[in-house]
């Protein structure tokens, strides 16, 4: 099993199955999110559940590992195949037969994490290591609302600037992620595509609603 | 035409090697890429300098001899074809062209443009082939293949091993090589038998080499003289899946 998975196909698939998780993390994150959008009551039970429910309290460790995982080991891999090249061509391949998405998946990965640091400031910090909840003051709808608000007009730009870059991220992600399973064909690489740009679009556009909507709301 | 000329030239494989530049005048746009630099070799002898190396043998684009990483891609700007192939009405008077070996740990140069592409043959010999017991020579049609299926495999066979998977890879990943091999083999009942042991043996070897992993850019498709698809390296990492889950 250890020679299965320190071979370059081994390694491929870690990146594959823990990417694959975090494509379902952010399909159940979204759709908690898009809540916000029906109520507060709502929401405020949804999140609510989420932080203390026992089996989400297990499964945020494994999210945790399941981003340490994926972020360290693409790092790792990246320097193991510049390795394999150590003179560089002088001439750059500007062919359009691969997507820019597909050949800069370490910095768009990259750039997503910065701004994730910056999330879990905004939100978890808030509500799992300040009272803000428990004493009443606040509730998870009121941080959502309140970050983007008009004067903090900045907070809208760079979460959707976030999720254009996540995007283009899980537009290669997606059918990479199947492709290195083995699970794809001639048959399939068209669909799989199609169905990767389809995610990649609900999940940027459908997280972009949510500082949109809070905006253009406290404007009106 | 008139063109100006970049080219790599390195004296041997310890050499440091740097770019040259060559002028060459009144080229047929007939010709092809390999009898233009033909043609420059011909003027340094006339001068007394030393002609570039380079790899060429059949120049009819089935041997995968010829490599060459022209103005930014293996075999040149040109799709479906090996550099032998390539004619300089592809190009317009005046332009310059840089000329690059193919760059790769596991393809070290040995002079100018050629590179060592040992590695390959060493995959093969780590598992690319059918062993054959002796015997009588069977019916050509005692064991039936579904067309679709030798057509599959008849696709993969037509990996001549160039390199330009490995050079056009941003990775320097051997995978679209590989996985031509280990497919024409896989799908076909006579390959079947050893399929599990071979495509363990290959992808150790290919790691061994040195070529770096595959993050399905498709670059490998798109550079490939044979437009061999990314397809087979799925069935690859299916094929090496479950010959390891089967263990």
């Amino acid at each position: 099993m250890s020679s299965f998975l320190g071979s370059s196909i081994g390694k491929k698939l870690i990146m594959s199955v823990t990417g694959l998780f975090l494509i379902m993390f952010l399909l159940v994150h979204l759709f908690l999110n898009l809540l916000t959008l029906v109520g507060s009551d709502v929401f405020n039970t949804a999140a609510h559940f989420m932080g203390t429910n026992p089996i989400m309290k297990v499964m945020e460790f494994a999210l945790a590992a399941g981003f340490l995982f994926h972020m360290v080991y693409a790092l790792y891999l990246t320097i193991v195949n510049q390795n394999a090249r150590p003179v560089k061509y002088a001439v750059a391949n500007k062919s359009k037969a691969t997507s820019w998405a597909s050949k800069n998946m370490l910095i768009t990965g990259g750039v997503v994490l910065i701004f994730l640091v910056l999330h879990l400031m905004n939100y978890y910090y808030k509500i799992k290591f300040t009272d803000l909840i428990e004493s009443g003051e606040m509730t998870e709808y009121d941080l959502v609302v309140g970050l983007f608000q008009p004067e903090n007009w900045y907070y809208v730009v760079i979460y959707i600037g976030w999720f254009i870059l996540l995007g283009l991220h899980l537009n290669h992600a997606f059918q990479s992620a199947f492709q290195t399973l083995g699970l794809n064909n001639k048959t399939w690489e068209r669909r799989l595509i199609v169905i990767g740009n389809i995610y990649a679009l609900v999940i940027s556009i459908g997280f972009s609603i949510i500082p949109i909507y809070f905006f253009i709301n406290s404007l009106m | 035409m008139d063109l100006k000329l970049k080219i790599w030239k390195q004296k041997n494989p310890k050499d440091k090697g740097r770019f040259e530049t060559y002028n060459i005048a009144n080229i047929s746009p007939d010709c092809s890429f390999l009898e233009m630099i033909d043609i420059l070799n011909e003027q340094l002898i006339n001068e007394g300098k030393e002609p570039v190396a380079f790899d060429h043998d059949c120049r009819e684009g089935i041997c995968g001899m010829c490599s060459l990483y022209i103005n930014g891609r293996p075999h040149g700007p040109d799709d479906d074809i090996t550099t032998c192939q390539l004619h300089m009405r592809k190009f317009k008077h005046g332009d310059t062209i840089t000329i690059e070996p193919w760059r790769a740990a596991a393809f070290p140069v040995v002079k100018d443009l050629i590179i060592e592409r040992n590695a390959f043959d060493k995959i093969l010999q780590a598992g690319g082939f059918v062993s054959v017991n002796t015997g009588g020579v069977q019916d050509a049609n005692a064991i039936l293949i579904p067309h679709d299926t030798a057509e599959e495999a008849m696709d993969a066979a037509s990996c001549i091993g160039c390199g330009a998977c490995v050079a056009a890879c941003k990775n320097s990943s051997a995978m679209l090589f590989v996985a031509a091999k280990v497919s024409q083999l896989a799908v076909l009942p006579q390959g079947k038998i050893e399929a599990a042991a071979r495509v363990k043996n290959m992808i150790s070897k290919m790691d061994e080499l040195g070529f770096g992993g595959c993050t399905n850019t498709g670059a490998c498709e798109a550079e490939c003289p044979k437009s061999i698809s990314i397809s087979h390296i799925a069935r690859m990492n299916r094929e090496f899946l479950c010959a390891n889950i089967q263990d």
